[in-house]
Parts: C-alpha cells; structure tokens; sequence
C-alpha cells in the first residue's frame, strides 16, 4: 500500500516524470501491437495434439451440455477427447477453431450463418447448411444438422404484455411505435449482431429505448426481465424458465434468427471417420422437445450436465 | 451430488485441484516479479535518475484495469492461463520495484561504509548485508502482491474458465448453485490469509535481529 | 493495428461521443461509482483511523481487519453478491468498499499514530481538549499520509469499478466486458485507455489537494 505514496512522492519530486512515463508506456504498448498474427502460438490452449478432439463451448449452459454430449459420444467409440468449456461468445470461438485450438464446437446453423454473411436468407435448414459452406473457413466444415432447434428471440415480460396487449399471436413487428419506451437486453454481442440490434432495426424498424448488455440467454437476462430491468430480452426459446415466468416469444415472421438447428462445426480431417459417424448419430437422435427436457434437468433439477449427457446417450444407445 | 465441495464437470478439477491451480497461476507470477524487479530495483537505487521515470511507466501499467490487460493479452498468448500471469507478474514488478529500492535505500551509509571497510565487493555487498536489511521492506511488498494476485486471478474465469477458483464464480450463475461463488469467495481469502501469514513468519524467520512485531503492515 | 491505431479509431468514431453507451454517460456513471464508494469506504475507515490512532490503540485489530478486508476477492464478492440480491448498487458498492478500507485505515491509523508526541503532550498541557488535539494538532501533520491512503483507495476503485460490467453494471468496463464478447479490441483498448486515463486523473487530483490542505509548516518540514 505504501508504494503509492512512494510513487507520487517521487512524482511530485520530478515533475517530468509523469510525462516521460506515459511516453515509455506508450511505446511499450505499441511495440506489443505490432506484432500480428500469433495466434498459432503454441501457448494458445489446448492445441489438438495428435489424434485428440478439443471440444470447446460457448458460455452458455446448453452449449456446454452440447459439448458433453458429442464429446461423450466420441468417447464412447474410443475417440481421445478433451474439453474447453465455457470459454466465450461465438466471435471468440469461431476464431479458436480456425487457427485449431478447439476442433469441435456445437453451433446453431443460422446463428452460425449470420455471423459469416448477414445478407443471407435461407428458406431451409439445407439452405442454411448450404450457404454456411460457401462462407466458412477452408479448413472449417459442418456435421449433419439436428432437428434439434433453439432459437434467439425477442422476448418480452408479462406485465410488458400485459400493458401492451401483445400475446404468443404477436410478433416482433407489433412492438413499432411501442420499442422507443422499451428497454432491451441481451449478450454483449447481441448489440452488434445482426441477428440482434442491427437486425431488429434493419428487418423491424425497430429502435429501442436503450441496450442493456447481459449474458447470453443466461441467469442475468433472465433476472433483469423478471426484474422489469428490461421489458424485452433475447432469451433462448428451449430456456425452461419461459414457461416458468410466463414470458412471453414474440413470433418472427422475417424470420431475422432464421434456422437454429444444433450442428457440429468442426475442423477437417480432425475427427477420425468412426467419430464422425457417432456425432451424426447423436444429431439425429437429438430434437427440440429432447433438448428442452436436458436443459431443464441441468437448469431446473440442478444435475451435472456431464451425468445428463451421460445419461441420455445411455438411454438412445449411444452411450 | 451437489454438495458444497462437489464441483460442476465444466470446472475439470476436483476443489483440490483448483486450489493447486490457484496458487499457481497467482504465486508464479509473484516469483517472475520478484526475480525481475530485483535486478531493476538495484539499478534504480544505483542511478537514481532513472528512478523516477521508472515509478511513472509502472504507475501507468498498475492503472491499467486487470480485465482489460487480459483481453488485450488473448490475442498473443491465447486464452491460456500465461494470459492471466503475465499482467499478475506485471502488478508484482510495480509494487516490488519501490518496495525493494526503499529497502536497500535504508540502509544507513555508515553500515555500507563499515561493510566496504571490511573488503567486501559490490555484489557481495549488496548480496551479505543490502539485502538482508531490506527483508522486511521487501517482504511488506511481497504481502501485498501475493494477496492482491490471489484476488485477481479470478477475473481469468471471464477468458475462457481461466480463473482457477473463480471459475465457479460463472457454475454459480449458470446452475444456479449459490454455494459454489461461497465456496470460491471464501476459499480464495483463506488461500490469501494463509499465504500472507506464512510471508509475515518467513519475515521474522529471516529477520532474527528485529524486534518482534505484530501483524501490522 | 497496434493497441494506439485502435485506442485512435475508438475515439475518433463521433458515435462513440453521445447516447446511452457513449463515452460521456459511461465515464460519468465511472466517476460517480467511485466517488460514492470512496465516500462511503472514508465514511467508515476514516473515523476509525482517527480515533485509535489518536488514543494510540487497536493497531493489531485494525491490521487483522486490513488483513481480511485485503483478502476477499472482489470479482468473487461482486457475483456473490449479485447471486444473492440480484441487480442493484448493493453487489458493485461492497466490493469497492472493502477494497478501499484497509489502504485508508491503514495508513490513517499509522499516520496518527506515529505523530511526534511532545506536541500533542504540550497541546494538552495547555489544556486543550482532545478533539481539537486530534482535528489541530495531529491531523494537520498526518494529512499528506492519510491523502497518499485515501490516493491508493481511490486508484484501487477506479481501476476495479470495471468488473461490475459483469453484472449488468455501466461505467466504462460496459466497453471491456462488450469489446470481449463483440471482440471488438477498438473498444476494449478504448475503454482501458478511459480507465487508465481516469486513474491517472485521480493522482493528479490528489497531488492538488495535497498541495493545497497540507500546512505550509508540514510541508517545509516533510
């Protein structure tokens, strides 16, 4: 503690100081940005060496789910895996799989496909599949989708539907002339996404009151919706906490989040071909409904999402 | 399952596990600073000019906001747990730089008289008798570095689950399992107390010759 | 792009400058956290300071509670906090709070307490009450120490005030935390070199208000 007052009384004693230290800092910090393109440093985590699968996950709790899912399934058939749960938003994540720090990732296909090509817009999940090829990364490629879908959305609270008669019948677009009182809340990046503020403006014309940044589809925007913190929130629509609060999902009908069915990106060649086959299996095993009852054992029933995962790939036989 | 020391499986570690993990991650980085600001402290009480504008570029890097060092650093070193250490080892340089040259600083001139009297060398000079007598200087920087590093290796949790114990500060959240932030609060200011006690024993152990002082500083 | 073409762009960009997000309504929602949380951690830590440095009493007991107070992590009591009551002031102002006690009592206690006695025994002698020995004889010499505290406190604040963007919060960590997830480094140098800025600020402000309360005796003397 005592050193600041050092700092300062030196500071003090040398008025120049303060001057020459910015200088330095500042030097010091540019030579840092200088160099490029490290990414393939062999001290970015969790390097896929030899024959073992990375899966990685968002940091959400169904996408952690999601990689133990697949991840126990190439377990299953032998395959070496080693997880990187939780690590960040989808725009960190995607950049991992490129320079090969994780090998596999659950992902949702149209949120996938909007963030490679926002102009984008599929009428299928094969579409989707299709133009999601065309944009990835060479060294990048999709599994088999799953029927399994779970969308963002826009999400309003009861009392907000209440106030302003909206029901499960209204969409997105009934909120014009209603949004500029609206204050809505999502995932840091859902301010920036097109599939979010940008999208919501672009698509609905719509503007909202102010963005407040949460989590994504997390505890911290169901919390601030049930709160009144915000009257509207992007919020997963497999959350169970829906129903719960009785929120209330406004329906899509420009289709802004598109298709979100689960589906594996991983990178080429990374899988062994016994691996792929167990991870398309898991994908067409796996539906809405059976994706609603996982999340709401993990986040309701409070269960390890490993044992959950476990567990349903024993019961489909898979496991 | 779900017990108080039952750990999600996203955490990969047993509690064990993640208090090794901890004081890793936060003592290493206190171990790098001290190696380096040793060698820059001896200087600066050298040159004294140089002092001062080494006090500003540090306090410009200690005003930089732990999070934002380590999002900054992701681009270098990954989300790695060399992402968290590297600003750790930073703020343990700026605190023990003015720590160490205070220290050797106090040494009376008639004590380094006597000691050159006696034949010794620079090095051994500053090894036999500079550096024993700033021990206690040293070690107060010490405390402060160690504990502040223990607290700020769970801001890693946000890069990617590299916080050791604060990973379950986010488990908290995501499973709604309030006992597992308890769990990490509480055992990270234990790890620090502890840690900061055996610093304070080694201080007297190393430092028979000064009178015995309670825990103050 | 080095860290400085990035920090040039983030402020460069006139959208940045206005509207709920915009540097002037996050560094002035910055200033005002840290101001209340200093006040209320100078509330509490200062009057204390005082008063057993002044009857020379408690040192142990005050190091014990520095100790601890240095110990808790303040992410951790920050999503603790949050965990169990929710949106709100209350998670992001203790731990601010707890950080900044300990540096302020501290060194208040140490800077009284370790005024010249005859002084303070010659200030009674000619009766004085022991207030005014405290608020004229002893404050005066032990300000520059008890402002280099409440100094540290507050750069402690500043710098720490960033992570309560995790729970929702404004201030200019909402430029950290978003830059992370958007990976948008425009914003997250932008929103360090903001904080680092503010932090400088402060040891500028309180290098003045050293200047201008310390006693032009103390001063001479120090």
């Amino acid at each position: 503690m005592t050193y600041n007052n050092r700092i300062s009384k030196s500071i003090r004693g040398n008025r120049g100081a303060a001057l020459v230290a910015l200088a330095a800092a500042t030097t010091l910090l540019a030579g840092c940005g200088s160099s490029d393109g490290k990414s393939d440093n062999p001290l970015t985590g969790g390097e896929a060496s030899g024959d073992t699968v990375v899966v990685g996950s968002n940091n959400f709790a169904e996408s952690i789910l999601l990689a133990d899912i697949y991840g126990e399934a190439l377990k299953a058939k032998g395959v070496k895996v080693k997880y990187q749960p939780n690590i960040g938003s989808r725009e960190t994540t995607y950049g991992l799989l490129k320079n090969g720090s994780v090998t596999l990732l659950p992902e949702y296909n149209g949120a996938l496909l909007a963030y490679l090509d926002q102009k984008a817009a599929p009428k299928s999940t094969e579409e989707t599949t299709k133009a999601i090829e065309a944009k990835l990364d060479s060294k990048l490629t999709l599994l088999d989708p799953s029927p399994a879908e779970d969308k963002d959305s826009v999400t309003i609270n009861a009392a907000t539907a209440k106030k302003y008669n909206l029901t499960a019948k209204s969409s997105i677009g009934d909120l014009k002339g209603i949004a500029k009182d609206l204050v809505i809340g999502g995932s840091p990046e859902f301010q920036t996404r097109h599939q979010g503020l940008a999208g919501l403006k672009s698509l609905y014309g719509l503007e909202f009151k102010s963005f407040k940044s949460l989590d994504a589809g997390g505890p911290l925007t169901q919390a601030a919706l049930k709160k009144d913190s915000v009257q509207a929130a992007d919020l997963f629509t497999t959350d169970p906490v829906i129903a719960k609060e009785k929120f209330v999902v406004l329906s899509d009908p420009k289709n802004l989040f598109g298709f979100q069915n689960v589906q594996p990106l991983v990178r080429k060649n990374a899988v062994p071909k016994k691996g792929v086959d167990a991870l398309n299996a898991v994908s067409a095993k796996l539906d809405t409904k059976a994706l609603l009852d996982l999340d709401t054992q993990v986040q309701v029933q409070h269960k390890d999402p490993l044992d959950v995962a476990k567990a349903w790939l024993k019961a489909n036989g898979l496991g | 399952m779900n017990g108080f020391f039952d750990l999600p499986s996203d955490l990969q570690h047993s509690y064990l596990g993640l208090i090794g993990l901890h004081l890793r991650e936060a003592l290493l980085p206190v171990l790098a600073g001290l190696l380096l600001s040793l060698p820059v402290a001896q200087l600066c009480a050298r040159f004294r000019w140089l002092y001062p504008p080494v006090l500003g570029v540090t306090t410009v890097l200690y005003a930089i906001p732990s999070l934002a060092f380590f999002v900054i650093l992701i681009d270098y070193t990954g989300q790695s747990e060399m992402t968290v250490m590297i600003p750790l080892a930073v703020y343990s340089l700026v605190v023990l730089v003015p720590a160490i040259v205070d220290g050797v600083r106090s040494v009376p001139p008639e004590t380094l008289a006597a000691a050159e009297a006696m034949g010794l060398g620079a090095v051994r000079r500053y090894l036999q008798v500079q550096l024993p007598i700033a021990v206690p200087a040293i070690i107060a920087g010490l405390r402060v570095a160690t504990v502040s590093s223990i607290s700020l290796v769970s801001v890693g949790m946000l890069i990617g689950n590299q916080g050791a114990l604060g990973n379950m500060l986010n488990d908290a959240n995501l499973y709604h399992r309030p006992e597992l932030a308890v769990n990490s609060v509480v055992t990270t200011a234990l790890l620090a107390i502890l840690v900061d006690a055996a610093l304070v024993l080694t201080r007297n152990l190393l430092t028979p010759w000064m009178p015995k002082k309670g825990a103050a500083r | 792009m080095n860290v400085l073409d990035f920090a040039h762009s983030f402020f460069a960009d006139s959208a940045r400058w206005h509207g709920y997000d915009g540097i002037p309504t996050r560094l002035l929602e910055h200033v005002g956290y840290s101001l209340e949380a200093l006040a209320i951690a100078a509330l509490i830590a200062l009057p204390v300071g005082l008063i057993a440095g002044h009857l020379r009493r408690g040192g142990n007991a005050l190091s014990m509670v520095a100790t601890a107070g240095r110990a808790l992590p303040s992410f951790g009591l920050l999503v603790l906090l949050f965990i169990w009551f929710g949106f709100g002031t209350l998670p992001v102002m203790v731990p601010l709070v707890v950080l900044a006690v300990p540096p302020i009592l501290v060194t208040t206690y140490e800077a009284i307490q370790t005024v010249d006695p005859s002084p303070v025994d010659a200030a009674r002698g000619m009766g004085m009450t022991e207030p005014r020995i405290l608020f004229q004889v002893e404050l005066p010499v032990a300000l520059p120490v008890i402002l280099g505290g409440l100094r540290t406190a507050a750069v402690q604040i500043v710098s720490t005030a960033t992570i309560a963007a995790y729970v929702s919060f404004g201030g200019l960590g909402r430029y950290i935390i978003d830059g992370l997830y958007q990976k948008d480094y425009e914003k997250v140098v932008g929103g360090a070199t903001l904080v680092a800025g503010l932090a400088l600020v402060t040891l500028l402000v309180f290098w003045a208000l050293s200047k201008l309360t310390v006693s032009p005796g103390v001063r001479r003397s120090g």
